[in-house]
């Protein structure tokens, strides 16, 4: 079994938390150990993200952690050997999230055989929508690569089945118009209930996720509360660049970490 | 003399498609908006009033048609075929980005949208935008890249002037590229009440198509003006292409005609000096701003920064359907330095006593090669997409 599919199965009385961070960032030799780390401290699912220059779905946060990331030299075979050195100790799913260009420019066929030798379990790829997945599908599909749309509160229904079915592992649901970033909590929990209950009535096939704006325990309890689980990506990222390089800055981080799961710190 | 063989060409398809190029690749927020967008252009386009109202406007407020200019010392210059300029520079505003400025808000005042946003390089699409929100008392916000705000300081002060919003982009390389991301996340946001006034052939289907289809008229009073003044069709077409929509409002029309139509893009300060706009030259397919196309982008798919002299035509993408024109040879693409066009701009500026925007000058410069290659029974239509002053900072540097 995938082992996100496995996650969602094992863990069906508690909030599943999905983890966002750039590859290479805040350097290229801590990811792997990072992405240990955040397991260590609750972490359910590790999204990996591949750097972007023009990040156009995402907020100042990740554009920051992106070209800090690129300024650093990764690459995208780069990111394939953190997760094979991240597979040496942990079976964490590990999925991809990525914009299609840097995609397509290593090759649609070497990237999906790549991704799946390495471990890799998932992909989202914000700029892809359903009209243009058909040119990754029957990749994806033939290497075990399990492929992740997003919904927004303005899709329609007819859109949200039409994903739950092209997707597996689970659905991402956006909970704002808007791009990544934290927000205040209650910004967001106002149009999410309404979006989370229309969501439920079509996505019958797959686990939901959501994520967009939140920021701690307190914002990922609330929001996910209808749903399987919470994504969490620039507040975390916010916490490191906080912190790194102070010393003890992982641990600040992994206190993040384990108060945005458990609502407590670890000890 | 290559020219397509194929009658009719009907390009895109259903799905936002010139042959691999196009498409949607955005956000699933934006597909809502896409959607609708596309409808309404498609009623829009059927509806006779909204036709009546657009090409009222277009004659009453923005000055159409354009001359069909005979350059007479221009073409003594060089002693051989005769050239016509399509003075798109006297449009309202110094540029033809008004024609499809004007198409849109009417669009968006029709869908019921109260808030318009837009990007802009060199200004004259900002410019455009901010005229026509004017005209129509409608919020608008501009994104401009710092470093065009330097270079195209006189726009942003009309563009203020006129009660626009100009808002600084300060991340990537400061310019265009960066100006469209910015625009995107804005709609992203704020999907619901705003409308993206896209500038140039680019972005996700249905706008390559519609920004054409608004600037088609530049190549349809072409086409009329030349058969008037020599009853033929012109040999050869030149327009300068950095998203390309001044160049696919002229070529449009003339795509199924025995036209060699030429498309000049910004070498920078050459094609192989890493400096470069050249994308067609030097790029390679791949996706940028929502469609697929020509772009520069390194080997790890991460966008490269483009350089020209002139800030309109510094972008590293270009329009979906020249990538279409330019794989199928429909039109050849060629590319000249900024040195190239600063020249052009003072020729033109002293045979014609037309100042031309350096966007413009880089069509002009291509004369240099193909006017001794043609013979005196031939016709040179350019076309003179923008005038010069908001140039002349530049300019004056190098004078």
């Amino acid at each position: 079994m995938n082992r996100i599919n496995k996650v969602f199965k094992d863990k069906k009385n508690e909030k599943i938390m999905s983890l966002f961070i750039t590859a290479g960032y805040p350097d290229i030799t801590e990811t792997v150990d990072l992405v240990l780390g955040f397991e260590h401290n609750g972490a359910d699912i590790i999204e990996l993200g591949i750097p972007f220059s023009d990040p156009l779905a995402d907020g100042p946060t990740i554009q920051y952690s992106s070209n800090i990331a690129i300024s650093k030299g990764i690459t995208i075979q780069g990111i394939f050997n953190m997760v094979v050195d991240i597979r040496k100790e942990s079976e964490i799913p590990i999925v991809l999230m990525g914009y299609i260009n840097p995609i397509l420019r290593f090759g649609l066929e070497n990237f999906f055989t790549t991704a799946a030798k390495a471990g890799v379990d998932g992909l989202i790829v914000p700029d892809l929508p359903l009209d243009e997945g058909g040119m990754i599908e029957d990749l994806a599909h033939l290497n075990g690569i399990q492929l992740i749309y997003l919904i927004a509160p303005n899709t329609s229904d007819q859109r949200m089945q039409l994903s739950d079915q092209k997707s597996d592992g689970f659905v991402y649901c956006v909970s704002v118009t808007g791009v990544t970033g934290a927000r205040e909590g209650s910004e967001v929990q106002q149009s999410v209930d309404k979006f989370i209950q229309r969501s439920k009535k079509s996505i019958t096939k797959n686990p939901l996720m959501v994520g967009f704006g939140i920021k701690n325990f307190t914002d990922a309890q609330n929001i996910s509360r209808e749903v399987e689980g919470f994504i969490v990506g620039s507040a975390l990222i916010e916490t490191i660049r906080n912190t790194y390089p102070k010393d003890h800055w992982k641990e600040e981080v992994y206190t993040f970490v384990h108060q945005l799961k458990y609502g407590y710190p670890n000890t | 003399m290559s020219v397509i063989t194929k009658t009719t060409y009907s390009e895109p398809n259903q799905k936002g498609y010139f042959g691999a190029y196009g498409g949607k690749f955005v956000p699933e927020t934006l597909i809502p908006a896409l959607n609708e967008l596309e409808k309404a252009y498609k009623e829009a386009s059927e509806d006779p009033e909204f036709e009546k109202e657009y090409l009222y406007l277009l004659r009453e407020y923005v000055g159409r048609p354009t001359e069909l200019s005979f350059a007479n010392r221009l073409t003594d210059h060089y002693g051989k075929a005769k050239i016509y300029l399509k003075r798109e520079d006297l449009c309202h505003t110094g540029a033809h980005k008004i024609n499809n400025a004007i198409g849109q808000i009417l669009l968006a005042l029709r869908m019921g949208k109260k808030r318009i946003i837009a990007e802009t390089g060199a200004g004259q699409h900002g410019v455009a935008t901010a005229t026509a929100c004017a005209k129509f008392g409608v919020e608008c916000v501009v994104y401009m890249g710092e470093e065009d705000m330097v270079r195209q300081k006189l726009n942003v002060d009309r563009m203020r002037l006129m009660g626009a919003e100009v808002r600084g982009v300060s991340s990537g390389s400061k310019t265009l590229k960066d100006a469209t991301n910015e625009a995107i996340r804005d709609w992203v946001t704020n999907v619901e009440d705003t409308f993206y006034i896209i500038g140039s052939v680019v972005g996700p289907h249905p706008y390559p198509m519609m920004v054409r289809n608004f600037h088609r008229i530049i190549g349809d009073e072409t086409k009329r003006q030349l058969m008037e003044m020599e009853g033929r069709l012109p040999d050869y077409l030149i327009a300068c292409v950095g998203g390309g929509s001044n160049a696919m409002g002229i070529f449009y029309p003339f795509i199924n005609d025995d036209v060699y139509i030429i498309g000049i893009e910004a070498g920078g300060l050459g094609v192989n000096s890493g400096q470069t706009a050249a994308t067609l030259t030097k790029g390679r397919p791949g996706v940028l701003h929502g469609s697929m196309s020509y772009l520069l982008h390194d080997k790890e798919g991460q966008i490269e920064l483009a350089h020209s002299i002139s800030a309109g035509l510094d972008y590293p993408g270009i329009g979906p359907e020249h990538a279409y024109l330019h794989d199928t040879k429909r039109v050849e693409y060629r590319a000249v330095t900024d040195a190239q066009s600063l020249e052009a701009v003072s020729l033109l500026s002293r045979m014609e006593g037309i100042i031309p925007a350096l966007e413009t000058a880089h069509a002009f410069a291509w004369l240099e090669e193909l006017m001794p290659t043609t013979s005196s029974d031939e016709i040179v239509v350019l076309n003179c997409s923008g005038r010069g002053d908001k140039d002349m900072e530049t300019i004056s540097k190098y004078l």
